[in-house]
């Protein structure tokens, strides 16, 4: 019987040995790996060989301004697209809920960015926005019709290029939030709406009590997702600024990462994984936050 | 609070835009459901009657008619503002809240004069759990409740803000055959209790019979009868009726009234006057066969049932619209029948897999054992074959 029971167990890893081959050598060890090159010191990758085992890597990563410039951007850029991106695709998902005549077209719509390759979207962003010798763009253009003067959004002050970073993110990131909120939204029982209707419930309140509640966990799903994407921005801040990021004042954590790697002051992975590891620590302990506060809040 | 119906009609559209007749679900209701009564809506599925009941409620606009709760008019008044309770079918219960707060839920919407503090909601609250008899599980979320304390919930949080009409729909089809019993008494006692007028839907002609004041029977949207149960059972208006109440159902021939005498097939089985003579439909009650030797109707004898209190004597006749025509007699007679026993209490036969859970089949016997009854005539019915309203008749 037990001989039986172990021959179970070695068949039961057996099935499971090819998905966890393919996990180890593409996702374990190099997260292993990330981990150990971070304490390297003076890695050299062409000749492979490193002076000591420490710190240095993250006390270097962590007083660099560059990087500490990343920081600021990337969490600038959470806690304003996350909330912001989950906000209003909650709204437009109520108002294409409530709405018969013309809902479906409104759903592709709104869907439509979401197909849409993110460089292509970064170039029109670019055209509305961009300050040349010729014009000064679509939005000044707008700008300056109400009386105000133009601003340069892609080579200007900081808060204009934050402005238009965080504008293309949310714009990027709404459609899969609003596509989920709508499915959600439809999945909740008409007779709940019935109830409260018999009970005069208060349109706010039927939204706040009943509604909410309802569809939390996707909305908890989105948040968690929304917070890890957006900690890993960096196609986003390429398209609208370039690769030199650094320049641009525009760099992310995961910018900082590719340029320590590949960018023109790059070749060097030690500083990249330290850079990673720290992204890895503060993503970590966000959702932490994020799984603590859903447990008051979320009803599953 | 006495309700008024008023030549009440809803028809809603075809949803086939080639055809351009709407769907009339309700059509033309009048009639008075008096003050602190329990009645029954009654009728097969897509008959209209859920239809009336959110009628009632509000939730859906009538296309025509009118409703009134006492001497108000409330055809126009949204559910909130009409003083009801609904009970949906499938409860309904805010999954998130617990109890205590499904129950609170309406009397936090209360605004203006009406606004209650804290603790007189509690108070509410929980007079109305300890009417459903459901205090000690304030504190659950309804996930964690059985069927029929979900249903108590639901009625509890339908009869805090006491409403003038409770309404509930389809209150027992959720629950197991056990739970149901002690349920629809719990309705009742509730009912009893709180003296408020109730309105009922189900497809279950036993469950509206058992516990109703009265009864509505429906077809197509249209009433058929209204009246006190046992009434209707005894008095069927037309055919529909006859066959809707009672188990098991009534059992229908085809029949001809000839010199004053009522035909079934080739037996003349009642003298009966009052009645042209013509072509009818005849339905008996199952209790309304008595054994009798010498008696006029004859049968085939197919199988016996027996329940212990009475046995199901199940025999054919040429005549029958039924595939076996079912008759109630009591057990003492069981000896007495040709045939003996033939049901399924005969273990080995069941074995053979020649039992058909119905009855043994006739083929077991090489000849019909014959059977014959008397009918008694208070619970035998004639209906017209064309409009298949009812013929009375005299004895």
């Amino acid at each position: 019987m037990r001989k039986k029971l172990a021959e179970s167990g070695l068949k039961g890893w057996l099935y499971l040995l090819p998905a966890i081959l393919f996990l180890g050598v593409f996702m374990v060890y190099p997260l292993i790996d990330v981990f150990i090159y971070s304490f390297e010191e003076g890695y050299n990758s062409a000749s492979q060989t490193y002076f000591g085992v420490g710190w240095y890597n993250y006390s270097y990563v962590l007083h660099d301004p560059y990087f500490l410039q990343a920081v600021k951007n990337t969490f600038i850029l959470v806690i304003i697209t996350v909330p912001l991106s989950t906000g209003l695709a909650l709204l437009i998902s109520v108002g294409l809920s409530s709405i018969k005549p013309l809902r479906e077209l409104f759903q592709t719509i709104y869907f439509l960015p979401y197909v849409t390759n993110t460089l292509a979207v970064g170039l029109v962003f670019m055209i509305l926005f961009k300050k040349t010798a010729y014009t000064d763009g679509m939005i000044n253009l707008l700008i300056q019709l109400f009386g105000g003067s133009s601003v340069d959004f892609i080579d200007g002050p900081y808060w204009a290029k934050m402005f238009v970073l965080c504008l293309y993110t949310i714009w990027v990131v709404m459609p899969f939030k609003i596509l989920i909120l709508t499915s959600a939204l439809s999945s909740v029982n008409q007779v709940y709406y019935n109830a409260a209707k018999v009970d005069g419930t208060s349109k706010l309140r039927t939204f706040m009590r009943i509604t909410l509640p309802m569809i939390s966990p996707m909305i908890f799903y989105l948040v968690i997702t929304g917070f890890i994407g957006a900690f890993k921005a960096y196609s986003d801040a390429v398209a609208l600024f370039g690769t030199n990021l650094n320049a641009a004042e525009m760099n992310t954590i995961v910018g900082y990462v590719y340029d320590m790697l590949y960018g023109d002051s790059g070749g060097y992975p030690s500083y990249a994984s330290a850079a990673a590891i720290i992204l890895f620590s503060i993503v970590l302990t966000i959702t932490c936050i994020n799984l603590l506060i859903s447990k008051k809040n979320v009803h599953y | 609070m006495e309700v008024v119906l008023q030549n009440l009609t809803k028809k809603f559209p075809s949803r086939d835009r080639k055809k351009r007749e709407d769907v009339v679900a309700v059509d033309n209701f009048t009639f008075t459901i008096p003050d602190g009564k329990l009645i029954g809506l009654l009728g097969p599925s897509g008959c209209g009657k859920s239809t009336t009941l959110n009628l009632i409620s509000g939730l859906i606009k009538p296309t025509g008619g009118r409703i009134f709760f006492g001497k108000d008019d409330v055809t126009d008044l949204p559910p909130e503002n009409r003083g009801i309770g609904l009970v949906f079918q499938n409860y309904a219960l805010y999954p998130h809240l617990t109890v205590k707060q499904n129950i609170l839920f309406p009397l936090e919407n209360l605004k203006g004069k009406d606004k209650l503090s804290k603790s007189e909601m509690l108070a509410k609250a929980y007079e109305a759990a300890k009417l459903v008899q459901i205090e000690e599980l304030m504190e659950r979320k309804p996930g964690e409740l059985s069927g029929g304390q979900q249903q108590r919930v639901a009625i509890a949080r339908a009869l805090v803000k006491m409403p003038r009409v409770l309404l509930l729909d389809e209150p027992l089809s959720n629950l197991d055959a056990r739970l149901r019993l002690q349920t629809r008494e719990e309705i009742r006692r509730i009912q009893r209790e709180t003296g408020i007028t109730t309105i009922f839907v189900t497809h279950d002609q036993e469950e509206a019979m058992s516990i109703s004041d009265m009864i509505v029977v429906m077809k197509d949207g249209v009433v058929q009868q209204i009246g006190k149960p046992q009434d209707v059972y005894d008095s069927p208006a037309n055919l529909f009726v006859a066959k809707f109440l009672g188990t098991p159902p009534i059992n229908l021939f085809e029949g001809q009234v000839k010199e004053n005498r009522l035909y079934i097939g080739e037996d003349a089985v009642l003298k009966i006057k009052g009645v042209e003579e013509q072509k009818v439909f005849v339905g008996v009650r199952p209790e309304g066969f008595r054994l009798q030797e010498d008696g006029p109707f004859c049968c085939e004898l197919s199988g016996i049932e027996v329940m212990g209190r009475d046995i199901s004597v199940v025999s054919r006749n040429k005549a029958s619209l039924n595939a076996s025509i079912r008759a109630i007699v009591g057990a003492e007679h069981l000896g007495k029948i040709g045939g003996g026993y033939v049901g399924d209490a005969d273990p080995d036969r069941s074995e053979e897999g020649v039992f058909t859970g119905e009855s043994a089949p006739v083929e077991e016997k090489a000849v019909a054992t014959p059977v014959r009854f008397a009918l008694n005539p208070g619970k035998v019915f004639l209906f017209n074959r064309e409009t298949e309203e009812r013929i009375h008749f005299e004895v």
